[in-house]
């Protein structure tokens, strides 16, 4: 695939952000604020990292995989996923309605094409993935596994447990990022669960953190992600800490817990497009 | 005066040998099998394995969440994971994982799940589930196996690493006979006929498929003929054999080594109700929990022995 201009990454992430609240709009369900705080590095990992072919193979040989453990992001990579040609944007508008392959959370039941594992119930995508790392490496297959987890979501246990294996396998051929953003369903983490330091936790874990302290500037994710990508290969998993704002590209949305997982109203949604330029023209 | 038993034995042995025994097998022949255990590597029998395939034999540390996960990887990546560890760890710790990474997502992993039931002995109720087969029959996708001695448990090893989907295979600790054929073919779903018999039927699986060969020959000496069905496929359940059976004989008795709830005796009253109304007594715990002791105290206390399957039969009888 050809890379793209970073102003043209720029309108497909304008346009995944309009596609995120028409979607969460017309079934007044589902998470807008996540997806819009993660619009840059879903548009930087498919239009401008990965190695994919959107002619979807389940076993992935030979490609970068990707997986979504915040499985509650799904507006945003199903957007990502129909921008990028895996199925048709028409279908984004089956969102959450009956007899869609858009289930509400991400699922493998109904084959749509680019997910490779049902994510939701939080906390289990880092051990998928390392796990699919390691049968790359059994086969000799050089491309990468990414998965993305929320902050709030490294409250499961069982990401540490994954974290402390992937470390032990020197598993290096993954690099993990974390949606920095501070706020989960009840509140700011500091204040529902503190993380504390994450950035040590990680490395006394063992594994190579870098942080990406501009996680809505679309050139900075890139230049986070390319960093990661060199690192890989060293014998460490890689952990990408992404800052990003809850709600980036919305005003009154930007920076708040209120719309983890509340949809606009009409008039709501008519002000949210007003700041979003509709570049790739709307599903 | 011995019994004249129908099947019999020369050798004993657990039934967690004949699973890794199948294993190193099943990795012989096939180069995608992979296996995965919680450091329970002795306690599975998957040192063989690993030592015969380093590179395809991950230890996961005591961590079973994330070892459903890396599976779960694993088969999407094209491998067939066999993830290793007690029964207990293997179900109700990681319900979950189960459920969303696996059945939901329809990946080709193999539960294997060890130190199941009352004959797991002294380490006492914490270990010894009695739930596992219930819960793993619920989910969708899921195929749950209960094999009954070291030769079953080997083939069906074997068998489950040739079939596409994910399984729940359960197996044990206690040294027991060896009474059915070696190098048996296993047939996932194909209920076994071991024992033709015309008054009742005994459908059993695991360890208590022995007492069901038991019991069958002490009711003989009565002048009983029971029929013996080894149920080793919970899920997808054999109904056409058993109903069958039943509409021949007239009456059941179902034999487990799990709690009445959710077991194997459910999944056969669910049959008998929907097509063929029969008698059914059941053998199984009786929704308590086990604890310590010698596993042939324990098949005694929690009444799972041969004599309590008599005991059943003879109720099942009068009930025709």
């Amino acid at each position: 695939m050809k890379k793209q201009s970073l102003p043209e990454l720029q309108k497909i992430c304008s346009q995944l952000r309009r596609d995120v609240l028409r979607m969460v709009h017309a079934v007044q369900s589902g998470h807008p604020g996540a997806p819009l705080g993660c619009a840059e590095f879903f548009v930087a990992l498919y239009f401008d990292q990965l190695h994919h072919n959107p002619d979807f193979q389940m076993n992935g040989k030979g490609e970068d995989l990707f997986f979504l453990s915040n499985g509650h992001l799904s507006a945003g990579w199903y957007s990502v996923l129909a921008r990028s040609g895996y199925f048709p944007v028409a279908e984004l508008k089956t969102f959450r309605k009956l007899n869609s392959r858009l289930q509400g959370h991400p699922a493998t039941h109904e084959h749509l094409p680019g997910i490779r594992i049902a994510s939701g119930s939080l906390g289990q995508g880092l051990s998928v993935a390392i796990g699919t790392a390691q049968a790359k490496e059994i086969d000799q297959d050089n491309s990468l596994v990414y998965v993305l987890m929320g902050d709030g979501e490294l409250q499961e246990g069982q990401v540490w447990e994954a974290a402390m294996y992937a470390a032990h396998f020197g598993v290096d051929n993954l690099i993990a990022t974390v949606d920095y953003n501070g706020q989960q369903i009840d509140g700011p983490t500091i204040k529902v669960m503190d993380l504390k330091n994450l950035k040590a936790k990680w490395e006394a874990f063992g594994w190579e953190v870098i942080e990406t302290k501009e996680g809505n500037d679309l050139a900075s994710v890139i230049a986070g992600l390319e960093k990661a990508k060199s690192l890989t290969g060293k014998g460490k998993p890689i952990l990408n800490l992404l800052y990003t704002e809850m709600g980036y590209g919305v005003d009154f949305m930007v920076g708040t817990h209120k719309w983890h997982g509340s949809p606009p109203n009409d008039e709501q949604l008519a002000l949210a497009l007003g700041q979003l330029e509709e570049t790739l023209g709307d599903y | 005066m011995s019994l004249d038993l129908k099947f019999n034995y020369t050798e004993k042995k657990d039934t967690r040998s004949g699973f890794g025994d199948g294993f190193l097998e099943a990795g012989r022949k096939n180069p995608n099998v992979v296996g995965l255990c919680a450091d329970l590597i002795g306690s599975l029998k998957m040192g063989d394995f690993q030592k015969e395939f380093p590179d395809r034999f991950f230890q996961t540390g005591i961590a079973e969440a994330n070892m459903i996960g890396l599976a779960a990887g694993m088969a999407l990546g094209g491998k067939i994971p066999f993830a290793g560890t007690f029964a207990n760890f293997a179900t109700g710790r990681v319900y979950d994982q189960i459920r969303q990474s696996v059945a939901y997502s329809d990946k080709n992993v193999k539960i294997c799940a060890s130190h199941a039931g009352l004959t797991l002995g002294e380490d006492g109720a914490t270990h010894q589930i009695l739930e596992d087969l219930g819960m793993m029959k619920m989910l969708p996708h899921m195929t749950v196996i209960n094999p009954c001695d070291y030769n079953q448990t080997k083939a069906a090893t074997i068998a489950i690493a040739e079939y596409e989907g994910p399984v729940y295979l359960r197996f044990g600790r206690p040294i027991w006979p060896i009474f059915t054929p070696a190098n048996q073919k296993f047939e996932i779903g194909k209920a076994w006929k071991m024992i033709d018999g015309k008054d009742l039927t005994i459908f059993a699986t695991g360890h208590l498929v022995w007492e069901a060969v038991v019991a069958e020959a002490m009711l003989r000496e009565e002048g009983i003929h029971a029929e013996v069905i080894n149920i080793h496929t919970i899920k997808p359940l054999d109904t056409e054999a058993i109903l069958e059976s039943v509409k021949k004989t007239g009456c059941a008795v179902s034999a487990e080594e799990h709690q009445l709830n959710g077991g194997l005796g459910d999944s056969i009253a669910q049959a008998f109700i929907r097509y063929n109304p029969a008698p059914l007594e059941y053998v199984g715990v009786n929704d308590s929990f086990g604890e310590s002791g010698t596993p042939t105290q324990l098949l005694e206390k929690y009444g799972l022995n041969a004599e309590n399957i008599v005991k059943a039969a003879k109720k099942a009888l009068k009930r025709k």
